[in-house]
């Protein structure tokens, strides 16, 4: 457990949130505003095809019939869709390119967020290290996609949507919103009608990835919204690890992003899908700027015996609404969600997941560890359910609360629907502060206060924690201790 | 080594010492007995610095430093640790983890290297036996599902590996059984020496069988009421505290 030790020290040399600057470079705007015409000039922009041009207008005139929803239990003014730009790229042509053709200004960025984007960098690593293909997806396009070749050797395509609609039609035809339809959600129906890019996998039958891939979400632009759809398919038999990391400049203006992924599991195939998402979370006093993060995820567990597994450490964002879900399709399917949401200062967090049993004897696991400090509010909202046809369906769920002093709030929302006498679902929740008396004997020991509450969340987030891929187990683990600095005063 | 002098402490407003003065040089073992409710664990709190224990006059020094403007964990680098009535269960981090932990955070704070895992896993392995610990406990979450007899194990463990100068414990004797008390016992009295000293907190005599005080106090109505040899306990033992009960 060294990483305890070395969170510790981290902490100590990291301000509040070190992801928050801006990086000044020529960048291409959309006029701001939505319309139909926004909508032909991203599509435009991108070079794509006709019918995927009359997908997008077709969910821009659905989006407009809809109406916002407010179910979940968060606080926000009105959000002005008019008032916000839906395309920003760094000025340069479309197309892919190679690392030398990209803004040295935008490598500078990902180079301080410690993101290696050349592969030789990624190589020239510890001996043995596991190594990581990345796709950087900088406000609206992708800039750079690494290991591509590498990948395409054992015919697994990791690319850029943008690409992947271009190169790719048939599959993104066949696959796209047919685990999040078109007018699934307001935000997903939004998402459908301006996404601007995002990462497509492809993991051909009996392949298993010979690397973690992963995509790095950065907003840069003022202004803007983050539109991303990401689409990750794995056929017959095969298993890929991919891990979704965010982070964009402190500003005072809240910025919305709804991103939609979609995952697709054939018979015996496996995703693991991590998040480490650490948008700016807003001015921790006044609750001023901050992302609001409204993302639809789903995994659509399509074969039998497949399997998908979802972890998140959600620690940023002024606002998270979000359901990472499995549609347990296949028989003998299972579904997984491991998941540590973080809030502070103001923020607000109201996330869960969805297990929907369809096929029989399908198995699904939740473990939601929330932690609550400063004024924030943390919800965990669930949804298990069995059809009347998911005979031996299991769920085991596992929900956790830690509040963190006392202006903080913690809440619960499972759903639970068994529709056959034949289903085996256990819900267990517990509600716990961190208490003085824990705190003080940690001390006693010789850890300072800031060192005794991070010791003491490490240990409570730790079933989540090992989910992780271990690098960035390691970073989480940081990312947890940095979020709740200054929480208890 | 510690020096008490007029101590006044209040806990949510109540004054529970009440002008506590206590010397215990280098290499001696003081007790510290007393009823119920007399302020023993108290001293041990207002000594280790924990919220919610006002100190309203007095002082207290380790070896002429002022202990009482240290935060805990400073006075915990200084050499000062508290063997608890109620030791804490701490959730998902190892035993071993907490302890290093501990241990490097107090040698950082003194200005010394930290020590390396195959140093500490060694001196782990020594002390575990030492206190017939299983090591494979050790892995498991700190005090977790322990009984009661482990979780009082586990404090003199940890005393042993962060080996303090000072040393507080307040009812060790609580719910062992003779067998643990005898183990417990030889790990306390193993870390005696000269340049070391203790406060044994106790309600009966049983433990002095085992770990046998130079000075015996009768700590009553937040005072030192009586100081004495060896032969205090057992007057204490036979007679109970009810004279002082009635002094204070």
């Amino acid at each position: 457990m060294a990483a305890v030790k070395q969170t510790v020290e981290h902490v100590a040399s990291l301000e509040k949130y070190k992801h928050g600057f801006v990086t000044d470079i020529e960048q291409d705007f959309a006029p701001k505003g939505l319309n139909a015409d926004i909508v032909r000039f991203i599509s435009a922009k991108k070079d794509e095809p006709q019918w995927m041009l009359d997908w997008r207008l077709d969910a821009f005139e659905r989006w407009l019939a809809m109406d916002e929803p407010d179910w979940a239990k968060v606080n926000f003014p009105r959000i002005d869709y008019q008032d916000s730009y839906y395309y920003a790229a760094p000025k340069e042509k479309v197309g892919p390119k190679s690392l030398d053709e990209v803004d040295p200004e935008i490598l500078e960025v990902y180079k301080k967020l410690g993101i290696p984007l050349r592969e030789q960098e990624v190589l020239a690593g510890v001996e043995g290290a596991p190594r990581y293909a990345v796709d950087a997806v900088f406000d609206s396009v992708s800039v750079v996609t690494t290991f591509k070749k590498e990948l395409a050797q054992v015919g697994v395509i990791f690319c850029s949507m943008s690409e992947a609609i271009r190169e790719h039609p048939e599959l993104v035809r066949q696959y796209l919103g047919s685990v999040v339809p078109v007018s699934d959600n307001y935000f997903a129906c939004l998402n459908a009608a301006v996404f601007s890019d995002g990462s497509f996998v492809y993991v051909p039958p009996g392949v298993r990835c010979p690397m973690e891939l992963s995509t790095y979400f950065r907003i840069n632009a003022e202004y803007s919204g983050q539109f991303e759809r990401t689409l990750i398919i794995a056929d017959k038999g095969s298993y890929v690890s991919y891990l979704e990391g965010c982070t964009a400049p402190m500003r005072d203006e809240n910025q919305l992003h709804a991103a939609v992924v979609e995952l697709v599991t054939m018979d015996d195939a496996e995703i693991k899908y991590s998040t480490v998402q650490n948008w700016y979370p807003g001015d921790p006093e006044t609750g001023k700027g901050g992302i609001y993060n409204f993302v639809t995820k789903r995994a659509d567990c399509r074969g039998d015996r497949s399997k998908v597994s979802w972890t998140q450490v959600e620690t940023g964002s002024s606002i998270t609404w979000k359901y990472p879900s499995c549609i347990l399709r296949g028989n003998e399917s299972s579904g997984e969600f491991y998941s540590i949401a973080i809030t502070n200062g103001r923020q607000q967090a109201d996330t869960g997941t969805k297990m929907i049993h369809l096929g029989a004897n399908t198995r699904s696991r939740i473990i939601s560890k929330g932690i609550s400090a400063g004024k924030s509010s943390n919800t965990y909202r669930g949804l298990v359910s069995a059809h009347p046809k998911a005979k031996g369906a299991r769920n085991f769920t596992q929900c956790d609360s830690l509040l963190i002093g006392k202006q903080c709030a913690a809440h619960t929302v499972p759903y639970i629907e068994a529709r056959n006498g034949q289903s085996k679902f256990e819900h267990e929740a517990t509600t716990t502060r961190l208490s003085e008396d824990q705190l003080f004997y940690a001390m006693q020991r010789g850890l300072s206060q800031e060192e005794a509450v991070q010791l003491l969340v490490n240990g409570f987030v730790k079933d989540v924690l090992q989910e992780l891929p271990m690098e960035f187990a390691v970073e989480a683990q940081k990312l947890v201790a940095i979020s709740l600095e200054g929480s208890v005063g | 080594m510690l020096s008490v002098s007029n101590l006044h402490a209040t806990v949510d407003d109540k004054e529970i010492l009440k002008g506590l003065t206590l010397d215990v040089p280098a290499g001696e073992v003081h007790a510290i007995m007393g009823p119920n409710g007399a302020g023993k664990s108290t001293l041990s709190y207002v000594l280790t610095g924990r919220q919610g224990y006002e100190v309203t006059a007095g002082g207290a020094t380790l070896d002429g430093e002022d202990l009482l403007a240290l935060e805990p964990n400073e006075r915990a680098a200084k050499g000062v640790f508290l063997s608890f009535q109620y030791p804490l269960e701490i959730p998902g981090v190892p035993a071993l983890t907490f302890i290093r932990t501990a241990l490097n955070a107090q040698r950082k704070a003194r200005g010394e290297a930290e020590i390396t895992a195959p140093e500490f896993l060694k001196l782990a392995r020594a002390k575990a036996a030492e206190l017939k610990i299983d090591f494979d406990m050790l892995k498991r979450a700190l005090n977790v599902g322990f009984s009661g007899g482990e979780k009082k194990r586990m404090e003199i463990f940890q005393m042993a590996m962060l080996s303090p100068r000072f040393l507080i414990l307040d009812e060790t004797d609580s719910g062992l059984d003779v067998d643990a008390l005898r183990i417990v016992a030889d790990g306390v009295n193993a870390l005696r020496s000269p340049e070391r000293a203790m406060l044994v907190i106790t309600h009966y005599q049983r433990l002095l069988d085992y770990i046998k005080p130079d000075r015996v106090h009768v700590l009553a109505g937040g005072r030192i009421v009586e100081s004495g040899g060896p032969e205090l306990a057992l007057e204490l033992e036979r007679e109970g505290y009810e004279k002082y009960a009635r002094a204070a």
